[in-house]
């Protein structure tokens, strides 16, 4: 039996040196390739999230190696599950590294992402996370993302509302004990009572507290508010919409991209409560413009779904990386490689269909917000 | 306006709470154990409903019974192998492992059905009732009688069944009912069965108010049950209704008119001034150590 065991292990260990020759073997013949190495939770509670930037990314990757490559480059995408786990997404990294990634999307999730800019400030990669919302995703001077970053969305919000007129007097619903909504909260007042909007009222709730909401919006009700603000998650969206209905509140309810998501949280059931909900997303899927009719069709036509927010911004990502490579004018790995990417980065401006992006040297991306709307549960982009 | 309305949702808040309160008070006053894993009794009841309404498509009618009966089983067993090893331990260990058994139950939720919220299916459907501009939600109208004409059938059975003096006798005194010819055992089992059929109607109507149901759904509604319990007075049947009631309007006209984050500190607040003032809570009975 201990003998049998032992030439079990002696096989597995054989093949694994083989298995290992041959990959090293393959990345020498093609060195003409720039591995992009994305991490993100492909299994687990936010899969979605994962999958749909995993999904966007390897479309553009396909179609710019059909198209050609980029200065003799083609762009292989690596991809690894983190289930939006900071320390496996540390791990996730590592692997990559080995597997000899040349250009990181950092992560799918703010938290894994901001944990990873750590180990990407040591290596030096260019990182541009494609939705890693968190202020820290960008603290270091090589770290960029395609999303807004989380404060931003408020003031962005403020605008919207504002210059659409969507609504006159706005009621706020937020989380006190969640930094992303206090931030979202924190810069749509600035901005709303730098712009004009009237708040009438801003009611507060905490993680203990957050499955009854009666008392808050029979405030809002009382206050005559015609659009209320989330700046949450679907879940808590979900039961707000849920309750809200049964007080019979006619308000436009408007989210950013935690909104995102809210179709699948209320459930079959509830599907008609989100009609008109609005949320801010620079991304729409109905959209005309022809870039973004072409992605969503070959979505469609690859995964047999519509294409999100996530999607967008990892297919956004993948083409932004090709052209700040044509700006650095890069034809061979070597020397100076992340340092011309990094730098040519500020330099760029893409026009993808999450909208036409520049950078600014912290990593922030400048781009118009757009609002979306659900009519018979589809996003449709607002008029 | 403003203050009928906080005060009906409270209403609507504090029965859910009463419905809760009922089976740990149940508990506590014939086992004389804290039962923390009672809420998440509840959020199992409110799963089980799930699985046989939505996956299985079962009718609403065949749903409750069923859900009742896997519950009580449930409870049985959790009774037999977690407490029942333990009667003889002291207090402490019974309610270290009952928070065991609650984290055990919240694990095992989140390993079957994932963190994700489920929508739970409309099993009750009851129109509501409008008074002018006043919406009460017919899931309050239906919680609230059904927790009264709970409480009324749980006095009555404690006071007047055989069964029921039987459980009178073991709380009252363990040994000495037992030399009665009282199968203390048994008793305790029932207590736990009935307890548990208290939660599958607490997690139905938890369920029908607030539409979504995730493996941690029990734990804050079961501390506020608790602390409910011993508002009333625990152990007090009509303690634990008049105490869910009473909390449920003291945190919304507390997040109404003083601060919506600080209620649940307002709650407590009040719970131990109404201790510090009569410490057997508002209705219970103070009992006499024999030494």
């Amino acid at each position: 039996m201990k003998k049998f065991i032992a030439v079990l292990l002696v096989c597995l260990l054989s093949v694994s040196v083989f298995g290992c020759g041959g990959g090293s073997g393959k990345g020498d013949d093609d060195a003409a390739v720039i591995k992009i190495g994305g991490i993100g939770p492909l299994t687990g509670d936010y899969a979605t999230y994962g999958v749909s930037v995993k999904n966007g990314a390897q479309i553009a990757v396909d179609e710019i190696n059909e198209a050609g490559g980029v200065n003799g480059f083609k762009f292989e995408l690596l991809f690894e599950d983190d289930q939006a786990d900071p320390e496996k997404a540390v791990n996730a990294y590592a692997k990559l590294i080995d597997d000899g990634m040349n250009v990181s999307l950092g992560c799918v999730t703010s938290g894994a992402c901001v944990a990873v800019t750590e180990e990407i400030k040591k290596d030096g990669l260019l990182m541009l996370t494609p939705s890693g919302s968190q202020l820290e995703c960008t603290q270091y001077d090589n770290c960029f993302r395609v999303c807004f970053q989380d404060p931003d969305q408020g003031k962005y919000s403020a605008d919207f509302i504002k210059e659409k007129a969507v609504g006159t007097k706005v009621a706020i619903i937020y989380d006190k004990s969640n930094p992303y909504s206090v931030g979202i909260y924190d810069s749509f007042i600035a901005e709303a009572e730098a712009v004009g909007l009237e708040v009438v009222t801003a009611q507060a709730f905490t993680d203990q507290s957050n499955t009854d909401f009666s008392v808050q919006l029979q405030a809002v009700k009382g206050s005559g508010a015609d659009l209320l603000f989330l700046p949450i998650y679907a879940q808590e969206a979900a039961y707000i919409l849920t309750q809200a209905d049964a007080i019979d509140l006619d308000v436009i309810f408007f989210g950013v991209d935690g909104m995102d998501g809210i179709l699948e949280k209320i459930g079959e059931d509830n599907i008609a409560l989100t009609e008109g909900v609005m949320l801010l997303t620079p991304f729409a899927a109905d959209s005309q413009d022809e870039k973004v009719v072409n992605f969503v069709t070959k979505y469609k036509a690859a995964y047999n779904m519509t294409p999100d927010q996530f999607a967008a911004d990892g297919y956004d990502a993948i083409y932004i990386i090709k052209a700040a490579i044509e700006q650095a004018g890069i034809t061979e790995i070597g020397d100076g490689f992340n340092e011309a990417l990094v730098a040519a980065m500020v330099q760029i401006t893409v026009d993808g269909v999450t909208g036409s992006m520049q950078w600014t040297a912290d990593g922030e991306p400048a781009k118009n917000a757009t609002a979306v709307v659900i009519k018979d549960g589809v996003y449709v982009a607002f008029e | 306006m403003d203050f009928l309305s906080t005060l009906i949702s409270g209403l609507s808040l504090g029965s859910i709470y009463a419905l809760i309160a009922l089976g740990y008070t149940m508990v506590y006053g014939i086992a004389k154990m804290l039962n923390f894993a009672h809420g998440d009794i509840i959020m199992v009841a409110a799963f089980t409903v799930y699985v046989f309404a939505t996956v299985l498509k079962l009718p609403a009618a065949a749903t409750i019974p069923l859900a009742v009966l896997f519950c009580m089983l449930l409870g049985v067993t959790i009774e037999r192998i977690a407490y029942k090893p333990l009667r003889k331990a002291p207090p402490l260990s019974v309610l270290i492992t009952a928070i065991g058994v609650s984290y055990f139950l919240q694990n095992l939720a989140l390993l079957i059905f994932g963190s994700n919220q489920k929508s739970f299916p409309k099993i009750i459907n009851i129109p509501a009732l409008k008074l002018g501009q006043l919406t009460i939600k017919g899931e309050s109208i239906a919680t609230l009688s059904v927790s009264i004409v709970i409480m009324l059938a749980l006095t009555l059975f404690i006071s007047r069944s055989k069964m029921g003096k039987a459980m009178r006798a073991v709380s009252e005194d363990k040994e000495a009912a037992e030399l009665m010819g009282i199968n203390v055992n048994q008793t305790i089992s029932v207590t736990f069965a009935i307890g548990s059929a208290l939660a599958v109607a607490a997690g139905v109507f938890y369920g029908a108010t607030y539409n979504f149901i995730g493996p941690y759904t029990g734990s804050m509604p079961g501390i506020k049950a608790f602390v409910a319990a011993v508002f009333g007075g625990i152990g007090s049947i009509p303690g634990a209704m008049l105490g869910g009631i009473l909390l449920g309007v003291i945190e919304n006209l507390s997040k109404a008119y003083i601060s919506t984050e600080l209620s649940d500190a307002i709650v407590f607040a009040v719970l131990i001034i109404i201790l510090y003032v009569k410490p057997t809570g508002l209705l219970g009975r103070k009992t006499n150590e024999k030494v």
